[in-house]
């Protein structure tokens, strides 16, 4: 996987850096609490939640069983369909054919939908060294470029801006772009909004070339599908007359059918909406009607490594709600960057590693960007076990074992002593300093305690292997305090009588 | 080896390990979740459909088949428009009461072209009571894809009840998967500034649904 935040320090330090930033952190709270209550009362509407959620992990964890069949059913539904496939074993490779497809339209420029494959993959990087510009145009993606900024969230890549600094980014980089910001733009979002419309509409209406990612793509019909909110993605996909769609091989479902469990779960899990403004739905070409030429690239970079493995392979049943984001405090504090990937989060904490292997120093460190509360698989619309994934990945990294790297297997050998000895040192280090994580984490971790190794997973591991580690008690300190009477709402995460009392 | 047979190639050894499974697919998912939530009567879903939409900021109208045509005059007079795009297919006399300039959809029309057009009037393939959507499948009385973006004015006509369904499951079952479809629901909107939904970015920042009885 490209497109890592090259010199990305290890989680532990990014996140001490960012809880430091008292605006990003404000502004974090701000968003992800909003959304927090909105989520539970969208979903609260539906009263067979619990049922598509499972049936949305069944559709997925049948699918990634039988990709083999379902990928070639793909790419007969969509070329009999009038599209044309293509398969990229790496971002490189995808990169690559993009690129000479929007060569051989004659165009430099082109207009992209968001979409997380492509960020992945870096292919506006690569595009832009071969001389095409790719404009984002939506409009947390179009904050995130403007700003020469990093995106840190899966729906809504600007998370970390408030209005004031949105405004000062338009009025500072439009004119630099295209159309410039109007005079005397306020910082209410509605006139945000309107700057936004305006600098894009000139760059919609000249696009002869759109990319996209998608959400979902039907394997019997060949249908592909684009959730949104703003019409940016219904513009690129109807405007141009090339439209390219890079998508990830594991966002397949088998039927048409299938679609009514996502459809009801994703927009009330992400933007927490009944239903969101737009979803586009096209088979291949239309006669004249939208793009007269459709490509899509099907992409591995990693995810047959991940499908590999079998308990991280659920990772890959991630429908990129953001949920999970929106619901974690290491997240909350830590902020998007601090993850050192496109995909932030916990879903990112097991998804990152995975597709790109532990070797670098942030990989390595993902599994231990979590205090283990479950609150991210509580709310997750394919039931994704995240703790569980994440303590694999630990146990991998301290202990060593196989794993499938660009499709060959190899053994991973344990993480040095010392090396890991530091890691550990340095997450235990961060969470303590994060009293709220730590709660939630240990009061996992007595529920769980039964399964628990005498040694600590993780670069924990070789710490312990020298000092045994102590039991953990079957009620947490916290708790035990809390069902004695000792404080009815418990201590404040933050308050003096933090970690201390708890580590013994 | 191709890229194609490398990945496919990469799938088969990752799943190498996996127990069989030859379950056929109608068996392989559980679907016990609700085919709709609730049950309602036909003139209970319109209100329900009506009652989503204007959470979400459409407007919302409602009149019987023989005040259609006064209706849809008066909505595009006072928004002011002075054109309008009509698919083809749109029934005549609809807009029989209207002022402002026909616009027909052509193939050969450009997008630039239709930005300075001021309204649409389409019908529709299909409504969702519950999450109060619309859905457009680029029929003749619907039009282009790019007819009910561009613009900056929609107005749209449901049939009702014929074509209004409870639930989602229900409407997937009566769309073709091979035409492009557009679900809406609300005008354009977005929730990048603050995770706050605000109303009116690319697509038509004025959503206007009329639900029409009687035929
Ligand atoms: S892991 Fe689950 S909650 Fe997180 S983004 Fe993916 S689907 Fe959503």
């Amino acid at each position: 996987m490209s497109g890592t935040f090259v010199g990305m320090p290890a989680f532990p330090k990014a996140a001490h850096e960012a809880v430091q930033d008292l605006t990003l952190r404000g502004n974090l709270r701000h968003a992800t609490h909003t959304i927090r209550a909105k989520r539970a009362a969208a979903v609260a509407e539906v009263s067979d939640w619990a049922l598509l959620r499972e049936a949305g992990k069944q559709i997925k964890d049948h699918t990634l069983r039988h990709l083999d069949r379902y990928l070639v059913q793909v790419e007969e539904s969509v070329t009999a369909a009038g599209g044309t496939v293509h398969w990229a074993a790496d971002a490189d490779e995808a990169n690559r054919i993009v690129t000479d497809l929007v060569r051989a339209t004659g165009e430099s420029e082109v207009v992209k939908v968001k979409s997380m494959a492509t960020q992945e993959i870096g292919l506006n990087e690569a595009l832009e060294a071969e001389g095409i510009h790719a404009y984002e145009t939506d409009l947390a993606e179009l904050i995130v470029q403007l700003g020469k900024d990093r995106p840190s969230h899966i729906l809504v890549p600007a998370i970390h801006r408030n209005r004031g600094e949105i405004r000062d980014i338009f009025a500072r980089e439009m004119g630099a772009w295209g159309r410039p910001a109007p005079d005397g733009l306020t910082d209410t979002p509605a006139e945000l909004a309107e700057a936004a419309r305006l600098h894009l509409r000139e760059k919609f209406l000249r696009a002869k070339v759109g990319v996209s990612g998608a959400n979902f793509i039907v394997a019997e019909t060949g249908t592909l599908v684009v959730v949104e909110s703003e019409g940016n993605g219904r513009m690129c996909l109807t405007l141009p007359e090339t439209l390219i769609s890079v998508v990830g091989i594991e966002k397949i479902v088998p039927t048409w059918r299938d679609l009514e469990v996502f459809l009801q779960t994703l927009p009330r899990s992400s933007t927490a909406e009944r239903m969101n403004p737009y979803t586009s739905t096209w088979t291949g070409t239309t006669d004249g009607d939208g793009p007269r030429d459709f490509h899509l690239v099907l992409l591995d970079n990693g995810r047959t490594d991940t499908l590999a493995d079998d308990v991280g392979r659920q990772a890959l049943r991630c429908i990129r709600c953001s949920a999970c984001l929106n619901v974690c405090p290491v997240y909350e504090r830590a902020g998007g960057h601090a993850y050192g990937s496109v995909y932030p989060g916990p879903i990112g904490a097991i998804l990152s590693p995975q597709l790109r292997g532990t070797q670098s120093e942030i990989d390595a460190s993902l599994p231990y960007a979590s205090s283990l509360c479950g609150a991210c698989y509580d709310v997750c619309p394919v039931a994704i076990d995240i703790p569980e994934v994440l303590v694999h990945l630990r146990e991998r990294i301290v202990q060593g074992g196989p794993v499938t790297h660009e499709g060959t297997k190899v053994v991973l050998k344990p993480a040095k002593g010392h090396a890991a000895e530091r890691a550990a040192m340095r997450a235990a280090r961060w969470t303590f300093g994060h009293p709220g994580a730590l709660r939630t984490g240990q009061r996992l971790a007595s529920r769980t305690r039964r399964f628990h190794p005498r040694t600590l997973p993780g670069p924990g591991r070789a710490w312990s292997g020298t000092r045994d580690l102590p039991q953990v008690p079957a009620e947490s300190f916290r708790d035990w305090w809390r069902r004695t009477g000792g404080d009815e709402n418990g201590p404040r995460p933050g308050t003096a009588d933090g970690p201390a009392k708890e580590t013994k | 080896m191709s890229s194609r047979e490398l990945i496919l190639a990469r799938v088969r050894r990752a799943l190498a390990d996996a127990p069989a499974d030859d379950t056929p697919y109608e068996r392989a998912v559980e679907r016990g979740y609700l085919r709709e939530h609730g049950r309602r009567t036909a003139e209970e879903s319109a209100d329900l459909l009506a009652e989503n939409l204007a959470d979400y900021r459409a407007l919302v109208h409602r009149c019987t088949r023989e005040e259609l045509p006064d209706l849809l005059a008066r909505l595009l007079a006072e928004r002011g428009s002075r054109s309008v795009v009509v698919p083809p297919g749109l029934p005549a006399d609809w807009l029989s009461a209207v002022d402002a300039t026909r616009v027909p959809d052509l193939a050969t029309s450009t997008a630039a072209e239709l930005d300075r057009v001021d309204s649409v009037v389409t019908a529709c393939a299909v409504a969702v009571a519950e999450t109060g959507t619309v859905v457009l499948d680029g029929g003749p009385d619907q039009g282009r894809r790019r007819v009910t973006l561009v613009p900056d004015h929609h107005v749209v006509v449901v049939r009702v009840p014929e074509q209004v369904v409870a639930s989602v499951p229900q409407a997937l079952e009566r769309l073709d998967p091979a035409r492009p479809l557009t679900w809406i629901s609300g005008p354009s909107a977005t929730s990048d500034i603050e995770l706050d939904r605000v109303e009116g970015v690319h697509g038509p920042r004025t959503l206007e649904v009329v639900l029409v009885s009687g035929h």
